[in-house]
């Protein structure tokens, strides 16, 4: 029998080896993550900060905000036709133009941003209205548990309790990094929920609606925690971030 | 005549390397990772994402071409070529010992690179990238039913799974790349036959 031939067919199993080296490698990884995450998020965020090229932005968790929309597109709006509306359990329905937004009395907080899928973007800029003042302008009845959020993207929703959605930390922003927050960012108001995963600070806001008990939202009804807080639900142990 | 001297061996030349089933296999696996890989880009790239939207639509297609990717390569179990096959990427000889140092050390001479049907290279390729398939559909399971494993499984399955997906898209690159490069590889797997001057020049130690 030919000698290459019997080498080609029984050789070492070296293809074996790679193939359950490399599925193993995989599993360790999977146990090493938390550990490994942490010392890349802190390199790569240093990059980053750096880095004029942004393709360290396209690395995972390489520091910076993802963009994710459930619509297939999102109608752009602007100060000529961006309406908020506010109804539901009120004593004073109605709605607000940007000017109108503009003309309220202004929050600046400066907090991380934390995805539930891992990306942190630290000391992020978010100034708007109190969600709180616009409740109390409107009027919230007796009757009231809980907010309804909905967006002109025509699909996304989001929830708070009214217990929540009175808390200082929550706005109806409509800057964000000290600019007025672009469309792809959820312009130009969008909800932002501080102490919550950033699932919670619904984009394109168009109306607040006050109900009778919480009806969970988009993501919510896709399997994600409702009380979102940060470090306290959907299994993660993130630092709080408000 | 340049053209004769162009053409395509004569039939009679050309010595059969891949049987209909492989072909098959590869064009199936490569069409779904295609679409994974687009799906991914879709999923990941901002600017991509901007455009394309519709989050929801563009995960589930990427969940079902990933869980299916594997299954033309278990379907090609039923085939006796593919196994053959793949017992000849599994083994080793010494030659490819000699092939893989020789590609460590840019040395590109045809002498110091020997190789049976399939080359050193190729054999290690082909072991690694159905490891890192399974680590993929491992890690993407526990990312979509996060009741299977405790949650916190799920942040560090995203972590392998993105880390991953970004090495496997740069082997893959090189794959095809390579496969653009040589384009009578490319005609064995599309027409299953390649000329015998090209067989006894990339795969000396082939014995068809």
């Amino acid at each position: 029998m030919n000698p290459e031939r019997s080498e080609e067919r029984d050789g070492t199993p070296v293809g074996r080896r790679v193939f359950l080296g490399t599925l193993g490698l995989g599993a360790l990884g999977v146990v090493a993550a938390p550990a490994l995450q942490s010392g890349l998020e802190g390199f790569l965020g240093a990059v980053a900060g750096k880095d004029p090229t942004g393709l360290t932005g396209l690395l995972p968790n390489g520091g910076g905000f993802r963009y994710y929309s459930v619509a297939a597109s999102v109608p752009r709006k602007d100060a000529t036709d961006y309406r908020l509306t506010i109804d539901g359990l009120v004593d004073r329905p109605g709605t607000h133009t940007l000017a109108e937004l503009r003309a309220l009395p202004q929050t600046r907080l400066v907090k991380d941003v934390q995805c539930v899928t891992g990306w942190r973007v630290p000391g992020t800029p978010f100034e708007g209205v109190r969600l709180s003042h616009l409740l109390d302008m409107a009027g919230v009845r007796s009757t009231a548990k809980a907010i309804r959020f909905t967006c002109f993207d025509g699909t996304y929703t989001e929830s708070l309790t009214l217990a929540q959605a009175r808390r200082p930390d929550i706005l109806v922003a409509l800057r964000m990094q000290d600019k007025d927050i672009s469309h792809d960012h959820g312009g130009p108001v969008r909800l932002y929920v501080a102490p919550m995963y950033f699932y919670k600070s619904a984009k394109w806001l168009s109306g607040i609606t006050v109900t009778d008990r919480v009806e969970p939202g988009y993501w919510e009804r896709l399997g994600y925690d409702v009380d979102a807080w940060v470090g306290r639900s959907n299994g993660r142990t993130d630092e709080p971030t408000s | 005549m340049s053209l004769r001297a162009d053409a395509p061996a004569p039939p009679a030349a050309r010595i059969r390397r891949f049987s209909r089933a492989e072909r098959w296999v590869h064009r199936a696996t490569a069409v779904l990772m295609g679409v994974c890989v687009v799906t991914a880009a879709v999923l990941y790239i901002p600017q991509l994402a901007v455009m394309v939207g519709r989050r929801e639509l563009v995960v589930r297609i990427h969940e079902c071409a990933g869980i299916a990717l594997p299954v033309p390569v278990l379907l090609g179990l039923a085939s006796r070529a593919f196994r053959a096959d793949l017992r000849f990427l599994n083994r080793f000889g010494p030659h490819d010992r000699v092939w893989l140092w020789a590609a460590l050390s840019r040395d590109k001479r045809r002498s110091s690179r020997p190789a049976g049907k399939f080359n050193a290279g190729q054999k290690v390729y082909a072991a690694w990238i159905a490891g890192a398939v399974l680590v993929m559909l491992g890690t993407g399971l526990m990312m979509w039913f996060t009741h299977l494993a405790p949650l916190m499984w799920r942040t560090s399955a995203t972590f392998v799974h993105d880390w991953l997906a970004l090495t496997i898209g740069v082997v893959l690159a090189g794959h095809v790349g390579m496969a653009l490069g040589d384009p009578e590889a490319r005609r064995g797997l599309r027409t299953g036959t390649v000329s015998r001057e090209w067989a006894e020049r990339e795969h000396p130690l082939w014995r068809p």
